[in-house]
């Protein structure tokens, strides 16, 4: 790991608070290691701000190893930043020159305001998945023994793959129509390949789909950007079996 | 002794927890929408308890300071979960795993507590499996598990590298399940800063709503704490940024006892440190000591040279490789447990042989090719293939590396920039888990009545060294399948309490008592940021209350923490105001538990004169550098009482462990 160092400069939006207007600022940040994650470039440009008495710039971040799913950075006009298949707490300042000019927004989308300056509020998630994200068992653990129900591997592995996703909410924030159905889809679609989760599939997936529209999210046109900027590579297959899921069930609804 | 009844019921180890859950006291459910419980913390233990409570019909109030309950920070184990199913018909039993545990644990843990962890782990997993866990599975669609460390069994369920995330986001839907019919408040992006106590009893929090800023009262009938380790006192560590111990802290100062926080698990397999902007450590999982292979180069020189850059370890010839672990411990070989692995890979830096060009020269190798080789060849044995060639072996190979460990493999790749498919990963061991915390007796509640604490914030069944794969299993059993008897037995008393009122001079008080706090900070109008304290900090702890400690370096550790706080104190300066979402202030209230919580582990360690487990005291080894445990003087849980500003004068309290079942003996993994 040769460190290297450059300076760049920074476009940041900066917004006090969900009722007042917000701007892009530019701040110059110089001697930024090559070694350095996009957040810990962030650190760096706090502690500068910091040091000039200015307020830091709030964002969104914990575990910083691309899991939590918490950081939620639109750089360069792309969520998570240039690279593939990364969050941008996994993003290092290597994919940058040195001299670049750095645009940094919070994530755009009706259903994700903003709450300060990159910070923006994610509790729609929170409220499809109470819609039905589950299988209803409760957790007594007087369930019958872990391998009495084969899964085939295909299947399980499908599932895990599905279920792999982190509710970042990048796909939502690269969607020209701001459309959750790739987050609804994984989560839909995790349960309906798993025997546990046939059982509810139908009410499941109506629910969900009901809360997703009310929380403001617009509709899916296939234009794929989601699964293109998905940190977990989550396949728009799973839009495609939320669909059919979907359709099953309003036509065998009561 | 009184304050330390660990309240563990008479009888046989195995019949302990059974007898137990048929003599404790039952709410019955008319009543228990009437009777308000407090969960803070969403990882694993607390989104269990809280959907379990829920599920129950009690009035519950779940609190984390992450924006969804979701990212919490057990959403990051990686490796996987042990439960003593013996569906690999290795030899296991609900004995084996108490036994590996008590003794992973190196003797510092509770028979009871451990006994029972182990025969519930096999619940858990049907539990996960009933709630759509998708485990990872062999084709004949039954469940596979594999190998951690310090055990000879295979007893590890798993998802990939990414078990945590799929135990956590199981738990969550449970959770959300409750939050939807109305059992569970849910409060996200808010803190508890403070434990109220009314009556000498827990009966609420104050909690600050991270968004707004606001001030909040909460009562309840009963308080979880399910906050997490303190892994960040190191500010370099494999846990999340916000992770913290406020919440454990303020429970600490308000009455409950604090055990054995010198016991902190250092990982052996993390990326090492490079840059000093570095904001974390990450962690490789332990799963892959299960096809990696650790050395460092035999010679110096080899070392010298790959640290300039001039060699590459591909050019090391296998005579000329020191597979360290294999040599010292035979038996268990690269799955010794952390702390074993830990110590010998900074015994070989120590002794010159590191690899890492940073500016400690720490890292050794973790190398997969044997691996590579020998499931490539497996594969292509099983196309039909018996004359493979190399390239074809070594494309399967890695195919099937892939597939076990892809994500790791990415992470890795995406830090450092180099492939681990073609060159050894470089690793060093760093601050990973805490085994000590708030003391709870068999019930898992802390020395104030009511509070009640689970998971990692809790001290109870991993002694001085925690095993591969038992947090998760440790975090789920507290919250499924514990809490919600224990809490219920003390509940049952509650039924005739009533509302409890936030408008009282204990809720005055300690509401008084967070704002000033919040005002001392912002009112300092100092000159330093506090991460530039928070890094002083953990520099002071990795050097001296670290992987090797000292009567020196811990007493040296006591007197520069002191001096550290009183300048935090005097000096820190933290901008915006109390009225908004402040990061700068969440992290200053952190700090300041911190630093007080690193003196009380540095004296809990200079007490401690014995090395055991993760508390390694240099003065106590033997001729080959193993632990030397006192068991005479030193078979206690050290329990710390809080009496005032100045940490040194928190009385220590002790509390015997009893060893009926298990013949208690010098730890070998040779």
């Amino acid at each position: 790991m040769a460190s290297k160092f450059i300076n760049i400069t920074l476009k940041i939006w900066r917004q006090k608070n969900g009722t007042t207007k917000g701007g892009l600022e530019t701040y110059g940040l110089n001697n930024v290691s090559t070694d350095s994650s996009f957040l810990e470039m962030l650190d760096q440009l706090n502690e500068q701000l910091i040091n000039e008495r200015k307020e830091p710039v709030a964002f969104d971040h914990d575990c910083r190893e691309g899991i939590c799913g918490s950081c939620s950075l639109y750089i360069n006009g792309r969520a998570h930043g240039p690279d593939r298949g990364v969050t941008t707490c996994q993003l290092h300042m290597r994919t940058f020159k040195d001299g670049e000019t750095i645009y940094v927004e919070p994530w755009r989308s009706r259903a994700f305001p903003v709450i300060k300056d990159l910070v923006v509020d994610r509790s729609a998630f929170d409220r499809i998945q109470q819609a039905g994200g589950f299988v209803s068992v409760n957790t007594s653990g007087r369930t019958i023994d872990a391998n009495a129900t084969p899964i085939p591997k295909a299947d399980a592995d499908k599932a895990f793959e599905a279920a792999a996703c982190i509710g970042c909410g990048a796909c939502v924030a690269s969607c020209k129509n701001g459309s959750a159905m790739l987050f609804v889809g994984a989560k839909v679609s995790q349960y309906a390949l798993l025997p546990q989760g046939k059982v509810e599939a139908q009410q499941r997936v109506l629910n969900m789909v009901r809360q997703m529209d009310e929380e403001g999210f617009g509709n899916c046109t296939n234009t794929g950007a989601c699964e293109v900027e998905c940190p977990k590579g989550i396949s728009i297959e799973n839009i495609a079996r939320m669909n059919r899921e979907y359709l099953k069930a309003i036509v065998t609804e009561d | 002794m009184s304050k330390l009844d660990a309240k563990i019921p008479a009888g046989h180890i195995s019949e302990k927890w059974t007898d137990h859950k048929n003599h404790l006291k039952l709410v019955a459910p008319n009543n228990r929408p009437k009777i308000d419980i407090i969960v803070v913390g969403t990882g694993l233990a607390g989104a269990s308890a809280a959907a379990s409570l829920g599920e129950m019909g009690y009035n519950v109030k779940a609190f984390c300071f992450q924006d969804s309950p979701r990212r919490a920070h057990s959403i990051a184990a990686q490796g996987g979960i042990n439960a003593a199913k013996n569906y690999q018909n290795d030899g296991d039993s609900v004995y084996r795993l108490f036994y590996d545990t008590i003794k992973g644990g190196d003797y510092r843990a509770r028979e009871a507590n451990v006994h029972r962890l182990a025969e519930v782990s096999g619940n858990i997993i049907d539990q996960c499996v009933a709630q759509g866990v998708p485990f990872a599975r062999e084709y004949g669609g039954l469940l596979d598990n594999r190998s951690f460390g310090g055990t000879q069994v295979q007893r590890t369920f798993y998802a990939a590298g990414q078990t945590g995330q799929q135990l956590l986001l199981g738990a969550y839907s449970a959770l959300s399940r409750q939050i939807g019919v109305g059992h569970v408040t849910m409060y996200n992006r808010h803190e508890m800063l403070d434990l109220v106590k009314v009556d000498g009893k827990a009966r609420g929090i104050i909690a600050r709503n991270l968004v707004t800023g606001e001030i909040e009262r909460h009562s309840a009938h009963a308080v979880i704490i399910a906050s997490g380790g303190y892994g960040n006192v190191y500010f370099l560590s494999t846990n999340a940024m916000g992770s913290n111990v406020t919440a454990a802290w303020k429970t600490h100062k308000r009455g409950a006892l604090f055990a054995n926080p010198c016991f902190v698990q250092i990982h052996p397999t993390c990326i090492p440190v490079h840059g000093t902007n570095q904001s974390k450590l990450t962690l490789m999982s332990e799963s892959l000591r299960n096809s990696g292979r650790i050395w460092v180069p035999k010679k110096k020189e080899d070392a010298e040279a790959i640290r300039a850059g001039k060699l590459k370890p591909t050019q090391i010839a296998e005579d000329d490789r020191d597979y360290f672990l294999e040599r010292r411990y035979p038996a268990f070989g690269n799955l010794v447990p952390r702390d074993v692995a830990s110590r010998a890979a900074k015994e070989r830096c120590d002794a010159g042989f590191g690899i890492e060009a940073n500016d400690t020269n720490e890292g050794v190798y973790l190398d997969f090719s044997s691996e590579i080789r020998s499931k490539g060849k497996q594969a292509a044995f099983a196309q039909g293939d018996h004359a493979p060639s190399d390239a074809k072996i070594l494309e399967l190979g890695k195919k099937w590396v892939e597939e076990k460990y892809g994500n790791l493999f990415q992470m890795y790749e995406k830090i450092t920039d180099e492939n681990p498919y073609e060159t050894p990963m470089k690793i060093y061991p760093a601050v990973h888990y805490t085994m000590g915390g708030v003391w709870v007796d068999y019930n898992l509640q802390s020395t104030i009545p009511g509070c009640f604490v689970a998971g990692e914030a809790n001290f109870s069944d991993h002694g001085a060294n925690r095993l591969g794969a038992s947090a998760l299993m440790q975090g789920l059993a507290d919250g499924y399948f514990v809490l919600p008897y224990t809490v219920s037995n003390y509940l049952a008393d509650e039924i005739r309490t009533g509302k409890i009122s936030t408008e009282s001079a204990e809720f005055d008080e300690a509401e008084k008592n967070v704002r000033d706090q919040i005002n001392a900070f912002l009112n300092n109008n100092g000159t330093k940021s506090v991460d530039s304290f928070h890094k002083r900090l953990g520099l002071i702890m990795w050097n001296k209350v670290g992987m090797g400690r000292s009567e020196k370096s811990l007493t040296e550790a006591i007197a520069e923490i002191e001096a550290l706080r009183t300048e935090f104190r005097k000096d820190v300066f933290v901008p915006g105001s109390a009225e908004e979402l402040n990061p700068e202030l969440e992290k200053a209230m952190r700090v300041a538990d911190l630093i007080e919580l690193g003196q009380l582990m540095a004296q809990d360690g200079l007490q401690r004169n014995e090395s055991c487990g993760g508390h390694f005291r240099e003065e106590y080894q033997d001729e080959e550098g193993e632990t030397l445990r006192d068991d005479e003087n030193f078979k206690f849980v050290s329990a710390w009482e809080y009496k005032g500003d100045d940490i040194r004068q928190e009385e220590l309290h002790k509390e015997a462990l009893i060893y009926e079942f298990i013949k208690i003996a010098a730890r070998n993994y040779k």
